[in-house]
């Protein structure tokens, strides 16, 4: 690090979140462990404090594993229980990596991981080939809508770094991905996390392989297009009323751009009530922009006095927005407590609180081999299925495969005010 | 970049605004935590973002340990008028003198843990529902499995292996009566982060950021500053050096960098060429591995 650090450079990158998806000895904590230590983004001390533990564990090399375990309990039982956040940043590159447990039983937690990903790696152990976890992790990357999915074939050192290995799994994940995605962007890395070999640098070890390493995907995938650019959705988040005497009369509409190009002048249509106007401005603390797009945070000021609040959309006149209180959606269930058919929820779906009535379980999905159960009543923890809710009020939405924002929703027990399930809207 | 692709740490900042207009629609009191330190002057610029043209919907909270650094208020009482901002203080000596906290004996004593109570305290006397904290997860290990909103029970405890799921950005701020919660939105910056967006957006800190001469001593590994209150070893010997804080906390857990940085640019070639974690010059993470997770689940920061 002793080159001059350029700040315009580093206020020119981009930002790219993805999810870590593997069995328990897949070696995804060595992995992450591999890219932060080889991106140079762990520190002398956070280093020290690993060695000692390593050594103090009778490790003989230093375990690059536990740069990601975060809680006491983790540590003392060497589990990742919860999801955790890392970052790191090359000069292209800042990137947030949600890393989730593998265990079966953590549905839940990769679900969540994966809800604000642009990319998932899923690890195969090159031994083992592809095996029903990958099954469930790769069904649960294009469940939540990942745009890119990144295949990293693990432990290619004790394969002899063999090009028929590499070859046979990324067949048998092709004829598997096929079924469930097809056109899903999926590229395949054969990697040793362990020793380094393609995941920052190119390996020497495997030259029948060109297709760059680990590190140059995470740089180079494109990522400006995971937003829907089509179709203006602007959730009202908050009502900004001054009431001073510079800006009496003021009311803005903050929130999140969800989806589409806003300008001012542009034709709106304010849901559900119905009316229309126009957009006047574009609000920011540092003066008016002539356009907002999605991720962006801004207040928009309309021509006319209408009635708006929080929970409200304004979107774009001629696109086609559902609106129902009758809804259909997958949902991944993420409490201990069972979910109650005819049970109420309250439904957190963009900025609107609504609450809601299950009314039937269409199937719940054997997430190994995609076999639709339509039998069962009883949906639990960590089960992936498909329901029909009717809410207390319409929703406006999109279906979650062509806007995320707009298209997901979270159930809330009433009782224990615990986030039960996630949602996404068929 | 395409010109429809944000820049990462304007995408962090539409994030950090986004989660602040959900504390405001979803809390009747919240209020926001802050130290004097660079993270929670960023808060306070985040936040004149989210709401303008109104006014920060929410008061200031300064825990005040009575162990500050002289700039630190000076600062703080400047940045309140220029945004308009209603302040209250904690008083870490008022706990002590009411019998609520006992100060700590020894060489190493510090008022860092007593803050815990302070803020309880206030939280509680004030009935507020959110209390907004610039802690972020590339910190310290157990911040790293922070949420969004981080529920606290009526005792102000977070259960770390109990948390409820964050999804997309469907935050569940729903609680009973007399819990509440900590909402983080720079949860994802990291310090380079923070400092360029400070260097971008032109964000005033209190001078002790950038190298001064002051009287210091040296304790295992960390540059302390002298003050009466402060007891030090015998072979400790007060030294007048020039330092600057990496992080700001109260005098007593404050380590100082020997440094001659005095611009942010020069701050960040630092921090760019430095080896060491921000929280490594902290005196109060040193107690034991699992310091920061457990002031934190007793309802630390």
């Amino acid at each position: 690090m002793e080159q001059t650090f350029s700040s315009k450079a580093y206020l020119d990158m981009e930002l790219l979140r993805f999810t870590t998806a593997g069995s328990v000895d897949d070696g995804k904590s060595t992995l992450i462990g591999r890219l932060l230590y080889d991106s140079k983004s762990i520190f002398e001390d956070q280093l020290d404090a690993v060695k000692r533990a390593s050594v103090q564990k009778g490790s003989e090399f230093i375990n690059l594993a536990l740069f990601t375990d975060g809680l006491r309990a983790e540590r003392e039982q060497g589990i990742t229980i919860d999801v955790a956040y890392r970052y790191f940043a090359t000069p292209q590159r800042k990137f947030i990596i949600a890393d989730t447990p593998g265990h079966i039983q953590y549905t839940r937690n990769m679900v969540t991981g994966a809800s604000t990903a642009n990319a998932a790696i899923v690890l195969v152990d090159a031994r083992n080939g592809v095996i029903e976890q990958t099954h469930r992790h790769t069904f649960i990357a294009s469940l939540l809508g990942i745009p890119h999915i990144i295949v990293c074939i693990n432990k290619m050192d004790l394969m002899d770094f063999g090009e028929e290995v590499y070859t046979s799994i990324k067949d048998d994940f092709q004829a598997f991905a096929q079924q469930i995605f097809p056109g899903q962007d999926i590229r395949f890395i054969p990697i040793s996390a362990l020793k380094g070999d393609n995941v920052v640098k190119p390996s020497a070890n495997m030259p029948w392989y060109t297709g760059g390493a680990l590190l140059h995907h995470l740089e180079t995938i494109p990522i400006s297009q995971d937003h829907d650019l089509k179709n203006q959705r602007f959730p009202v988040q908050y009502v900004i009323r001054p009431e001073s005497d510079e800006f009496h009369d003021y009311r803005g509409y903050a929130g999140r751009v969800a989806g589409g190009f806003f300008h001012p002048g542009d034709k709106i249509v304010v849901l559900p009530s119905g009316i229309e106007s126009e957009i006047a401005s574009i609000d920011t603390l540092t003066g008016p922009v002539a356009e907002a797009h999605p991720p962006m945070s801004v207040t928009l000021t309309l021509k006319d006095d209408v009635d708006l609040s929080r929970g409200d959309m304004i979107a774009g006149t001629g696109t086609a927005l559902f609106q129902n209180r009758d809804i259909t959606a997958m949902i991944c269930w993420m409490n201990q407590k069972p979910l109650q058919i005819h049970g109420k929820y309250v439904l957190k779906h963009t900025t609107n609180d609504a609450r809601c009535v299950i009314q039937d379980i269409d199937y719940v999905l054997n997430i190994s081999t995609l076999e639709k159960i339509t039998k069962t009543k009883t949906i639990r923890m960590n089960d992936i299925a498909r329901i029909r809710l009717r809410s207390t009020k319409p929703l406006c939405f999109d279906p979650y495969t062509t806007n995320r924002i707009t298209g997901s929703l979270i159930l809330i027990d009433e009782t224990t005010n615990e986030t039960v399930a996630a949602g996404m809207i068929v | 970049m395409d010109n429809y692709q944000l820049t990462h740490l304007k995408e962090l900042e539409s994030e950090a605004i986004y989660v602040l207009r959900e504390v405001a629609a979803q809390f009747e009191r919240p209020v926001l935590l802050f130290s004097g330190g660079k993270d929670s002057i960023v808060l306070v610029h985040l936040s004149r973002k989210a709401f303008f043209p109104a006014r920060i919907p929410f008061p200031l909270l300064h825990i005040d340990t009575g162990h500050n650094f002289d700039e630190t208020i000076e600062f703080r009482d400047r940045l309140i008028r220029s945004v308009n901002a209603r302040l209250l203080v904690g008083s870490v000596q008022e706990s002590i003198d009411n019998g609520r906290a006992v100060e700590e004996e020894g060489i190493n004593a510090s008022r860092n843990v007593l803050q815990t109570v302070t803020l309880l305290d206030a939280i509680e006397s004030n009935k507020f529902d959110a209390a907004i904290g610039g802690a972020r997860r590339d910190e310290e290990k157990a911040r790293a499995k922070e949420r969004f909103f981080s529920h606290r029970d009526e005792f102000g405890q977070w259960d770390p292996k109990n948390q409820r799921p964050e999804l997309w950005y469907l935050f569940n701020g729903k609680k009973r009566m007399g819990e509440h919660f900590r909402v983080f939105p720079i949860s994802n910056w990291t310090e380079m982060d923070v400092w360029q967006y400070i260097l971008a957006e032109n964000i005033d800190l209190p001078s002790i950021y950038f190298t001064h001469k002051r009287d210091v001593f040296y304790r295992d590994g960390v540059w302390l500053a002298a003050a009466s209150f402060m007891k030090m070893k015998p072979s400790e010997k007060v030294e007048y050096r020039k330092v600057r804080c990496r992080t700001v906390g109260d005098i007593s857990c404050t380590g100082l960098t020997l440094s001659t940085a005095d611009t942010v640019e020069d701050i960040i070639q630092e921090i760019a060429a430095t080896r060491v974690t921000e929280r490594g010059g902290r005196y109060d993470d040193k107690r034991s591995e699992a310091a920061m997770e457990d002031r934190k689940k007793e309802g630390y920061f």
